[in-house]
């Protein structure tokens, strides 16, 4: 079977305003097979959430190669890339990233927009994906009239409205109280169980990571760990 | 779809900053309404200048008796009554030359029952009328009999009718003039004002023959105050000019190192001018509007400029989603655009409104062309596109991560 994430020799260089430039991926290899569910902790400034913000074409590495799906990243021009966030991947953040002044409806439905898909199928898609996460009464509402668990499953619905096969999720539950994430770790995991989607999880706390299958663990850009999670 | 979906979230947006939407309308809306409405009013004055050209006639000389002097001190054109009829029957034969009428005219009392009126009475032939392109309202035009015979008829202009016979109709009717009875064969059309503001409905028109013998005599028989002669066309004015001089110069039997007794003037170049001036002013209302609407643009800019910055991080989540540039630049440049043409239909009203408003309470002639509007709206639209151009760019090529991390 071949992986959906393969990374090799990937290095990620921030260039500083006197010309040097400091690395902050050095040489990563990894690899991520379809349906795997990987955690991936580090210290601050280890370099974890850029790895993630390459792994989610976000962001592009100074060298080394990305392929996703089978298409080597590096080569893929802008459009290209941006069809690529569009179709494989999902992204969950931090701070939920949902457009303020839109409502909830709307804001999953945006992926579809950018798909091409017609009003009335990403109303209709965006409203049944919202009442299989329980918030169908929610459609017209607004993000700040929603709690932090509530924001946090609307922006996932977001992320799987284009049936991504992948999901990349920085720190998701960093904002949330430890009832409200264990309730959305539920969620990734029936994701990753039911439908088979394969999940990159970016966390600091060991109890969430308990949830996937297998750690990374980065340090001063580098991969230290890789593997078992410790008991 | 997606060609739909994006003007649908421009649109969105706006909706969403309203008062800032509509103030930064209101740039557009007065820069396209000054535009709309200094174009009305300077083409209205170009309307009215050529209308007073194509009243006086195309392609005329004016030739003017010579300038008399009396003990060194030379008193002015038309002062010797050096021109004749004969001269403008010889005239007439030029090929250079269309028509040529001879005119003699005077300032005289007319009157009809218990009415009177002072006004100028030309001595003339029809050929005068030709050449002015002034037609009959009614009657009959002067004939060769009624020179010949030096008949006493008269044409009477609009003005002249109303003050002396009110509603009556004037043909058939016997005005005196300068105490002389004189049969009414025709009444002329209206003319309206000369381009130097004179009523030219205010005359009198008697055969030339009349004018001299019966109405002012002279002690030069046959002499005429002027000669309207019109060429065959535009491009045979400076070759009329040359003919006409030569032909006087030799019929009046002025020697080579003389001076003419005569001036030749060139009409034409009066209305040239004067279209000219009227062109210049419309183009220069034309460009201190566009100033207003320039300034107008520059506020759509400094605003798209602001919202993009503002929105840095929206921009930033719909990439993460799968927007490409293009989507990002499209939606931003047709909020401009949205902008500038909402604001560019509500500026072509205002324009509209302002320039009935003119006309009415100012009385001045404007002329709303569609082209004008046409105009202001496609530049008002390329506004939109030229000043929201750059914010949408700056917007588009921003790397995703960094628009993400924006606060």
């Amino acid at each position: 079977m071949q992986p959906l994430i393969q990374v090799r020799g990937l290095c990620k260089d921030y260039p500083l305003m006197d010309g040097r430039s400091i690395p902050v991926l050095r040489d990563i290899d990894l690899s991520v097979m379809p349906s795997d569910f990987v955690a991936i902790m580090g210290p601050s400034g280890s370099g974890k959430s850029t790895f993630m913000n390459i792994l989610g074409c976000l962001d592009t590495a100074t060298a080394g190669d990305y392929t996703l799906a089978g298409r080597s990243v590096a080569t893929l021009n802008h459009n290209e890339q941006a069809a690529l966030r569009n179709h494989l991947i999902g992204f969950v953040f931090q701070g939920f990233n949902l457009l303020q002044r839109v409502s909830a409806m709307d804001n999953v439905a945006l992926p579809l927009l950018y798909a091409g898909v017609s009003r009335a199928e990403r109303r209709q898609r965006a409203l049944e994906l919202l009442r299989q996460i329980g918030l169908g009464e929610y459609g017209a509402a607004l993000p700040n009239q929603l709690s932090g668990g509530q924001q946090q499953r609307v922006a996932i619905a977001r992320a799987l409205i284009n049936r991504p096969p992948l999901l990349l999720a920085d720190e998701p539950t960093g904002n949330l109280d430890t009832q409200t994430s264990q309730d959305i770790m539920n969620i990734f995991t029936q994701l990753n169980r039911e439908h088979g989607i394969t999940i990159l999880l970016v966390t600091h706390e060991l109890d969430i990571a308990r949830y996937a299958q297998r750690l990374v663990r980065f340090l001063d850009g580098r991969i230290i760990h890789d593997g078992e999670i410790p008991a | 779809m997606r060609w739909l979906a994006i003007p649908a979230e421009a649109w969105r947006a706006i909706g969403l900053n309203r008062l800032r939407a509509g103030l930064t309308m209101l740039g557009m809306v007065i820069g396209v309404g000054a535009v709309v409405l200094m174009l009305a009013v300077g083409q209205g004055a170009q309307a009215t200048v050529n209308q007073s050209i194509a009243s006086m006639g195309s392609n005329l000389f004016i030739i003017l008796s010579g300038a008399s002097s009396a003990g060194g001190v030379r008193i002015g054109s038309g002062t010797t009554p050096t021109l004749t009829t004969g001269d403008a029957q010889a005239l007439a034969a030029l090929p250079s030359l269309n028509h040529v009428a001879p005119v003699t005219s005077n300032n005289t009392q007319l009157a009809y029952g218990p009415n009177n009126w002072n006004t100028v009475v030309f001595g003339t032939t029809q050929e005068y009328l030709t050449v002015r392109v002034w037609n009959l309202e009614s009657g009959r035009p002067l004939n060769a009999s009624d020179m010949r015979g030096a008949s006493r008829v008269a044409l009477l202009g609009q003005t002249v009718a109303r003050n002396l016979f009110g509603a009556e109709d004037p043909l058939g009717k016997i005005v005196r003039i300068k105490n002389s009875p004189f049969l009414v064969i025709g009444l002329l059309e209206v003319k309206g004002q000369s381009l130097d503001g004179r009523d030219q409905d205010d005359t009198v028109i008697v055969p030339v023959t009349t004018a001299q013998t019966k109405l002012f005599g002279s002690p030069f028989p046959g002499a005429v105050r002027f000669i309207m002669a019109q060429a065959r066309s535009a491009t045979q004015m400076e070759d009329a000019e040359a003919d006409i001089t030569q032909l006087l110069r030799t019929r009046h039997r002025i020697p080579a190192d003389m001076e003419n007794d005569f001036s030749v003037r060139n009409l034409s170049a009066l209305a040239e001018t004067a279209a000219t001036s009227a062109r210049v002013l419309s183009f220069m209302l034309g460009a201190i509007a566009s100033v207003s609407l320039l300034v107008g643009g520059i506020g759509i800019m400094n605003i798209m400029l602001v919202s993009v910055t503002e929105r840095t991080r929206e921009i930033g989540i719909r990439m993460a989603i799968g927007a490409r540039r293009r989507d990002i630049l499209l939606q931003f440049l047709l909020e401009a655009v949205m902008i500038c043409t909402i604001g560019g239909l509500a500026g072509v009203l205002l324009g509209m409104g302002a320039a009935w408003l003119v006309s009415e309470l100012a009385a001045m002639v404007v002329v709303v062309s569609g082209q004008a509007i046409t105009l202001a709206f496609l530049f008002a639209a390329g506004i939109g596109v030229f000043f929201g151009y750059y914010p949408a760019y700056k917007g588009a090529v921003m790397r995703p991560v960094e628009a993400l991390r924006h606060e």
